[in-house]
Formats: structure tokens, C-alpha cells, sequence
């Protein structure tokens, strides 16, 4: 009896059109309230959006057909309000229009998402680049040193009109070397060792070195650049992954301990830190001194302006937090404009993204591409939650992008290809053979490396 | 493996309710704090982000709202600034408002609720009202006649028409261009530095918020109290009183400007203004009664708006004998505002009544539907109307024959009472010289218009300062614009 796989590419296509439409009407909404007229290039626009979104549809049809039906359409449709976002701050700014960069960027991401679903036949292939992912990692990390600071933070290439932050494709690859190498001394790392305590058994040196070794490095790497939430970011992947790998509870509790007091040296040392950390203890600090509310206080006033049902698009004021209002603090025009409600909507966006990564780590079989799924969709999810949770106060404030939404060519291209790898990985996991069953039964076509699991 | 995922996932859930539990508690419940948060620009973009409503006199805007294109947007203009600025006061981006743009801010701004026709929606959708207009009852020929009257010199005057309460003129000199105050920037702060700091204080607005010591015009009021005791039954009865007279208790004695006051009738020391006879009478009257008097009048009062606030006017209750007699006679702590003595004027012109002076006539909004619409209302019964009747008389003659010539009008009744206010360290200051008057056209039942007048005026000669010399002249030019604009009270 043969049973067949749902491909869902309809599903898929029809939520992918409804992704489209929805930041078109934001689009029209923007120019309805600031103009009273559509704007002119709504429909240009829209057709760009579309005809970008039918062509990774395409490709996801034909390259991935067992692929998770919600990824694409959450990604187009996340892109696709970040673009409205920033259309609508460019409003404000006529000197510094950022849109249609970014429209660029993510007919780049879009493209690269494309190519890697055609390219890449099976996630596992990834395995023999472990090494090679960690030395271009390190390389992408250490070379921004050499260019001038910006803003404080030493994350930029600049050629040309162009900025790269290469730090972005550097989780990519992290990921990759961490799932990578832990899934080959996962047997190694949870049963060798001596034992402290009766919980805390620690694993040899010759396995966990290394990877201690490259994290110290790049968390090193970016405590130079001064760019503390990619650090965080790199931090919580390692010790997410390390945990899925091992198990081990007590070596998260030893990590977080020694975070702790890692956060503690840098918060009471470092004065750009420990600037950050005053200003999320104290908020309105600068106010009370005669400054002028800072960005944060900005960030919190256009939060709570947006109440439940928000202003509406091209309503707020969220341009009141001046520099970095449509990168960093993205979030809080969302916030202002679209409210609690919107605000929500965009979270869950983001746990559906994330939680479709994680069921795609639980279906798969081979840990590899567990822990890259795992990995890929734990990036997302920490992402989210360092800048959302700086820019609304519940964390200190460290400079991130918001996957999708945020100004960054370099973040929204890495975050196509995170979309693009998920993909291609939910494929391989829906169209693998059920558990239990032969092998040899035939659930359809036959699959490159689906012979070596 | 699947165990740990699980776990992780757990974890990543837990982060999202962190997220979700803290924008709801910046977004909805401490929202509140953070809009209130004077820091926080949003209130004032907002305020400034359409027009504001305009205020009338005689259906005519005299203010206006510019678009600046700037962060706080629209900015106010005002036409014929220096003028109306008591009426209206400014509205700034920077200083707030005062006066009628201060008063009526809520619907001129466009918050009033009054102005959406439904809340609910608007609350939901958060769409602002456009701004209302509110229209005065002031008269452009009565304050022009005003302000031109005083021709800068310092002083104010206030007109009212005494049936109504309506406020026909507010002038208050020297006067300012509130458009100086509105909107931002370096000239803006210049302007208000200036202003403060201009020794003939422009900004204040001496109609409403300035009290004076009213002088002889107060004996208005002591004649009221007077007559309405009883203590004075025939008017050209001779009183019992001395020249010089010495104030009770006291060794010092007070004496007059003017001859024949000893003994003299109570119309011979109304008319010549008699400091004897009123200090006296005023003592005879006895706290109570003069305190009681004051009162019925305004005196004491606070929070009196019109809507504007007006400055409360003051009559010394903790007084011995003395002081009782020199507050008879408007000194002392007698002090009184423009507007308070206009409405003493109003009152003899009214029958007794003290009609509540009103500046706004009615409100409507930004496309001329009523909003609400004021109608007379008294205040208090001043005194009897046969008293009223018996000061109109008294009024009436400082005119035809005492100190109050320069205010007739031919063919016009015209009643008034001047005054001259000592004041300063030994009375060594330039005495401020007043005018209150009514005047009623013949062949109407009721006055047309009530005027005080008050110049203070620190360049003049000594001597030439007297409420007669100074006061009464424009007086009669503001009451003549009001007699030769028909009155277009309905209420």
C-alpha cells in the first residue's frame, strides 16, 4: 500500500498570495493616511513583491515539493511589512530614502534563497564543510577590525556605495560547524568524561576543546567589535545546540553561570555596556538630567502611544527615536502604528517560523540535520527576542537586526538563506519514509544520500 | 534527542510569553505613564497637527492658524494682534496659551468632546476633531474706540452692556502681538525674553488680572451700602459730616479736594466727590454692611470667569475704624479690577442686578454647528432697585454738572462717577485716574453699555491726572461706539 506524502504546495501558493497582498494593502494604507491618495508605485510594487514570491514559490515546487508549507509564505510576508516599515519612515526622512535598497537586498535574499533550494540537493552535504564554514566564520568576523568603526561598533565592511556586515553570514555558518560538529562527538561528548558532583559530568578536553576554543574566539572576536548581541546570539546558539546534542542540563547551568559573570565584567567595565545597562535599568535617566529623552525612552514612548489598536500605518511618531529608527528600533514603529494587536501578530509570525524549524528538527532523523534545524530556528527565535526585548525595555538594548523587518541588506539576505535552508531541510524530513517502516517500501521518487541515513 | 528539542522549544515558548507579557505591559497598562511623560513629544504633535479653531468678533476671525510644515505644524496668526491679545491671549508652541485661547483650548484644539458626534468611534479610530471656533460678544468699534483711547499710555479698559453681561470691549495697554509667541525657534524665545522684560508689561493684561485701588469710584459702592441701610433716606438731605474729618480712633484727618463738603447732601458729595462724607458714611455703615455691600458687588469672590479667570477685587474685612473709612473711599486695601468696576457700573445701569460678564457667546464647531451658546445669568442682586434708581440719579448728575462733564454724550443718558487713586509708598506714586460711566439712548429700557476706565499713566502731570481729565474722555468714545453699533443681544 502506498502512502502518500501531502505536498501542500497549494497551501503554500495561496498563502503565499495572501503574503503579498498584505503588505501591498499596507503599502496603499501608508499613502491613504499620509497623502490621502495610493501611492503611484502600488502596483509596480506589488507586482515586484509577487513576482519574487511566485518565482521562490517556483522553486520550492520543483526543488522541495515535501517542503513545510508555512515557511516561505511567513518569510515573504515578514519582508514584505518590513518593507512597508520602512517605506513609510522614509516618509519622514525625505533625504535618506532606505526602501528601495532594501527592495534590492531582498531581491538578493530572495535570489539567494532560490539558488540555495536549487543548489543544495541534501542538507548533508553541509557536513564536509564544517571546517572550511568555521575559518570563513572567523575570517567574516575578524575582518570588519580593519575598517572604520561606525556608530561605536566595528561590524562593517564599506566598498563602494555598498556596507556589508559580514557578522550576519557568520551565524549561518557557525550553525552549520556547531550542528555539524557536535552531531559527529554527540556520543563522545555524553558519555566520556569525569563526573563533578553527581549531575555535572564533564566531557574531555579533546572533544569539547575545539569547540569551546572557536566560541571563546568569536565571542572574543565580536567583545572587540563591540557588538554584543551578536555575541549574545552566538552564545545562546551554542548553548542551545550543546544541550540538544548532550542533554546535559548542568553544563547549561554551568554556561549561564558562567555568562552570568562573563555579562556582569563586561556590564561593569566596558563603558559602551555598561552605558547600555544603566540605560535599561534607569530608561529615563537622561530626561530627569535635562537631556532630552534617549532612544530607548523614545523606543518605550512610541510603544506605548500605539496601545492596543495602534495609530494606524503613517499615523505614530516612532521617527521621534531619530538614528537607527528603521534598523534597530524597527520594531517600535510596528508597535506604534499597528499596536499590541499588530505587535503580536509579528511575534507569532516569527514563533510560527520558528516552531516549523523545530518540528522540522523533530521529524528529521539524522542529528545533523537536526541540530542545523535546530540551530537555523534558534537563530531566529534569539534574534527576535535580543531586540525586541531591548527595544521594549525587558533586556538592555543591543544592537541587532530584527529578522525581516529591519533595514540591513546583509540581515535580510542571511535571514533568506536561514528560510531557504529550513526548506530544503522540512523537505527532506516530510519526504522521508514514516518511522517504522522499511526502507526498502517506496514512498516516492528515490532521494540523493537518502540511501546513506 | 527529541527530548532535549522539546525542551529547547519549551524554552524558545518561554521567551515569546516574556516578550509578549512585557509589550503589554509598555503598551497597555503603564501606556498611560509613558504619554503623560512630559518628554515625550507626542502630545504636543498632536495638539499641533491640525488647525486650530478660530475665535470671532463679529463673526470675523482674528486669529488663524499657518502650516509651518515643521514637527509641531501649525502655527497661530493673529489679525489685528495688539488689539484683541486681552480678548484672545496667545497660543504657543512653546509657552502654552492664556485668556480665551487658554479658556476654550479644549475646542479650539479640536478635544473637546463635545465636537464628535460619536466618542465611541472616535476613541477607536483615534481621529482628532477638527477644531471648533468660538465666536465673543465682543464689539470691533467699541474696542478700537477703546484702544485708541488709551493710545499706549498704560491702563485698561472694560465694557460691558449691563442687561446681558456681555463683555463689549477688554483693552488692556501697552499691548503685544501674541503672533510674536506663536510657533518655535530662536524668535520665539527672543520675544518672550522681551516681552518679560519690558518695564510697561505688555503681556499683563490689566482689564482682567490687574486690581487697583478703585479710589472714588468705589463710593459707588458706598453709596449703595448706604442707602440700602437706611443710613441715608433723602438724598439732598444734609449728612452730619465735618471738613476735615478725623478718622475714628486716630488723630489724622482727612480733607477733600474740592470746597462745600461739610454737611453737604449726599448728591452735592457724589457729585463733587466728597472724601469726608463717604469715609464717614462708610464708617457709620459699619463693617458688616460695607464688607456685605462689597460682596453683593464682587468683591471677595474668587473664581470668577469670564471664561477667562479674572483677578479677584478685594475689600479689607480685618480692619479697625479707620481703615473701614479710608476703604470706603476706594483706598487702603481696596482694590479692584477694570472689569470688577465696570460691572459696579453695570449693576446701577441694570436695575441692581449683577449680570455675569461673559466673553464667549457660543461655541460651534469647525463647520459652524452649535456646539453650546451662553445666555445671561445673574450673579447677585447688588442692591434694591430703588437704591439702583436713586444711584442712577446721583450717576447721572456727576455728569450733567460734577466732575464727569468730558463724558457727555449729546442726547444720550449718560451716568458716571470719576476717581482718582492715591497710592504708593506715602501715596508718593502717579495716582491712577478712573472713569466708570453707563450711558442709555433714550426711549430703551435699559443701558445700552457700561465702561470703567483706568489709565495710569506715569509721564503725566500730577495735577492733570483725574478721572475726569483722563479717564472720562474715553470713556465717552467707547460708550458712543457701542451706542452707534445696534446691539445684536438676542438674550
Amino acid at each position: 500500500m502506498e502512502v502518500r506524502v501531502p505536498r501542500r504546495r497549494g497551501t503554500e501558493l495561496a498563502l503565499t498570495v495572501a503574503a503579498v497582498l498584505l503588505p501591498v494593502y499596507g503599502y496603499c494604507d501608508v499613502g491613504l493616511a499620509r497623502n490621502g491618495s495610493v501611492p503611484p508605485g502600488a502596483a509596480g510594487y506589488g507586482a515586484g513583491l509577487g513576482l519574487l514570491a511566485l518565482l521562490a514559490h517556483l522553486a520550492v515546487r520543483l526543488r522541495a515539493p515535501y517542503a513545510d508549507p508555512l515557511l516561505l509564505p511567513i518569510a515573504v510576508l515578514l519582508n514584505g511589512l518590513g518593507l512597508v516599515l520602512i517605506y513609510r519612515l522614509d516618509l519622514e526622512t525625505p533625504g535618506d530614502r532606505a526602501a528601495p535598497t532594501q527592495l534590492v537586498w531582498s531581491t538578493i535574499g530572495v535570489g539567494l534563497c532560490v539558488a540555495v533550494v536549487v543548489a543544495l540537493r541534501d542538507h548533508r552535504l553541509l557536513r564536509r564543510y564544517a571546517y572550511l564554514s568555521v575559518v570563513a566564520a572567523l575570517v567574516l568576523m575578524i575582518v570588519p577590525i580593519f575598517f572604520p568603526a561606525v556608530n561605536g561598533a566595528r561590524i562593517w565592511i564599506r566598498a563602494g556605495g555598498l556596507s556589508i556586515q559580514p557578522g550576519e553570514f557568520a551565524k549561518i555558518l557557525l550553525a552549520v560547524f556547531f550542528a555539524s560538529y557536535l552531531a559527529a562527538n554527540r556520543a563522545a561528548l555524553t558519555t566520556t568524561g569525569r563526573t563533578l558532583w553527581r549531575f555535572v559530568q564533564l566531557p574531555t578536553g579533546r572533544v569539547l576543546g575545539p569547540v569551546v576554543t572557536i566560541w571563546l574566539l568569536s565571542v572574543g572576536v565580536l567583545v572587540l567589535e563591540r557588538d554584543l548581541g551578536t555575541s549574545l546570539l552566538f552564545f545562546g546558539l551554542f548553548v542551545i545546540l550543546l544541550y540538544v546534542a548532550t542533554g546535559r542540563a548542568g553544563w547549561i547551568a554551568v554556561g549561564l553561570l558562567l555568562a552570568a559573570a562573563g555579562a556582569y565584567a563586561v556590564g561593569s567595565l566596558e563603558p559602551h555596556v555598561h552605558g547600555r545597562v544603566q540605560d535599561w535599568l534607569h530608561p529615563f535617566a537622561s530626561i530627569e538630567a535635562g537631556r532630552g529623552p534617549n532612544q530607548l525612552a523614545q523606543s518605550l514612548f512610541a510603544f506605548a502611544a500605539g496601545g492596543v489598536l495602534g495609530t494606524g500605518l503613517g499615523h505614530g511618531d516612532s521617527i521621534l527615536i531619530g538614528f537607527a529608527a528603521k534598523s534597530d528600533f524597527i520594531l517600535a514603529t510596528a508597535g506604534e502604528e499597528l499596536g499590541l494587536t499588530g505587535l503580536t501578530a509579528i511575534f507569532l509570525l516569527y514563533a510560527l517560523l520558528v516552531e516549523r524549524g523545530y518540528r522540522t528538527g523533530l521529524v528529521l532523523r539524522d542529528p545533523f540535520g537536526q541540530l542545523l534545524a535546530i540551530g537555523l530556528a534558534s537563530i531566529v527565535a534569539l534574534q527576535v527576542f535580543v531586540i525586541a526585548g531591548g527595544v521594549t525595555g525587558l533586556i538592555p538594548l543591543t544592537g541587532m537586526a530584527m529578522p525581516f523587518l529591519a533595514q540591513g541588506g546583509s540581515s535580510v539576505v542571511t535571514n533568506w538563506i536561514i528560510v531557504a535552508l529550513l526548506i530544503r531541510l522540512s523537505d527532506s524530513a516530510r519526504s522521508q519514509p514514516p518511522a517504522g517502516e522499511c526502507a526498502g517500501q517506496d514512498a516516492g521518487p528515490p532521494r540523493p544520500g537518502e540511501r546513506a541515513a | 534527542m527529541s527530548r532535549y528539542i522539546r525542551h529547547a522549544a519549551a524554552f524558545c515558548a518561554l521567551l515569546l510569553v516574556a516578550l509578549l507579557v512585557n509589550a503589554t505591559r509598555v503598551q497597555v497598562l503603564d501606556a498611560e505613564t509613558y504619554d503623560d511623560n512630559p518628554a515625550n513629544r507626542r502630545r504636543a504633535i498632536e495638539r499641533f497637527h491640525q488647525p486650530r479653531g478660530d475665535i470671532l468678533v463679529e463673526g470675523r476671525p482674528v486669529t488663524g492658524s499657518k502650516d509651518t510644515g515643521e514637527q509641531l505644524r501649525y502655527e497661530r496668526t493673529y489679525r489685528d494682534g495688539p488689539l484683541y491679545a486681552p480678548v484672545t491671549g496667545f497660543s504657543s508652541q512653546v509657552y502654552g496659551t492664556t485668556f480665551l485661547e487658554h479658556a476654550e483650548d479644549a475646542l479650539l484644539s479640536g478635544t473637546d468632546p463635545m465636537l464628535a458626534p460619536l466618542p465611541l468611534w472616535h476613541d477607536l479610530t483615534r481621529t482628532r476633531s477638527p477644531g471648533g471656533d468660538v465666536a465673543t460678544t465682543v464689539r470691533a468699534a467699541v474696542q478700537r474706540a477703546a484702544h485708541a483711547g488709551l493710545g499706549g499710555r498704560k491702563g485698561a479698559v472694560a465694557a460691558l452692556e449691563p442687561g446681558t453681561g456681555r463683555i463689549l470691549a477688554l483693552v488692556s495697554s501697552p499691548s503685544y502681538d501674541p503672533g510674536r509667541l506663536a510657533g518655535t525657534g530662536a524668535g520665539v524665545t527672543r520675544a518672550w525674553e522681551r516681552l518679560n522684560a519690558d518695564p510697561g508689561r505688555p503681556m499683563l493684561n490689566r482689564a482682567l488680572r490687574q486690581t487697583y485701588p478703585p479710589g472714588s469710584t468705589f463710593k459707588v459702592v458706598t453709596a449703595a451700602a448706604a442707602l440700602d441701610a437706611g443710613l441715608v433716606t433723602d438724598l439732598d438731605a444734609p449728612t452730619d459730616s465735618p471738613d476735615p474729618y478725623t478718622l475714628p480712633g486716630t488723630a489724622t484727618r482727612l480733607s477733600n479736594e474740592v470746597s462745600g463738603c461739610e454737611d453737604a447732601s449726599l448728591r452735592y458729595a457724589f457729585q463733587w466727590s466728597c472724601n469726608t462724607v463717604f469715609a464717614k458714611l462708610g464708617a457709620d455703615a459699619g463693617l458688616g454692611t460695607m464688607a456685605a455691600a462689597a460682596r453683593r458687588f464682587g468683591f471677595n469672590t474668587p473664581g470668577l470667569t469670564v471664561p477667562s479667570a479674572v483677578a479677584t477685587s478685594t475689600f479689607a474685612t480685618s480692619v479697625d475704624r479707620a481703615q473701614l473709612a479710608l476703604s470706603a473711599i476706594g483706598q487702603y486695601d481696596t482694590r479692584a479690577t477694570p472689569l470688577q468696576m465696570a460691572m459696579v457700573a453695570a449693576a446701577v445701569a441694570g436695575g441692581g442686578y449683577v449680570k455675569a460678564p461673559r466673553l464667549v457667546d457660543r461655541t460651534t464647531t469647525g463647520s459652524g454647528d452649535a456646539v453650546g451658546a451662553t445666555a445671561a445669568r445673574t450673579l447677585r442682586q447688588a442692591m434694591g432697585p430703588r437704591t439702583a434708581a436713586r444711584l442712577r440719579e446721583l450717576m447721572t448728575d456727576v455728569v450733567e454738572e460734577g466732575t464727569g462733564g468730558n463724558a457727555a454724550i449729546p442726547g444720550v443718558t449718560v451716568g458716571g462717577k470719576t476717581g482718582t487713586a492715591q497710592h504708593g509708598f506715602g501715596n508718593a506714586g502717579t495716582p491712577y485716574a478712573w472713569f466708570v460711566s453707563w450711558a442709555q439712548r433714550p426711549r430703551e429700557l435699559e443701558a445700552a453699555v457700561a465702561v470703567a476706565v483706568v489709565v495710569e499713566d506715569a509721564a503725566a502731570d500730577r495735577a492733570d491726572i483725574s478721572g475726569g481729565g483722563s479717564a472720562a474722555p474715553i470713556a465717552r468714545e467707547v460708550m458712543r461706539a457701542a451706542l452707534a453699533t445696534p446691539s445684536r443681544s438676542g438674550d
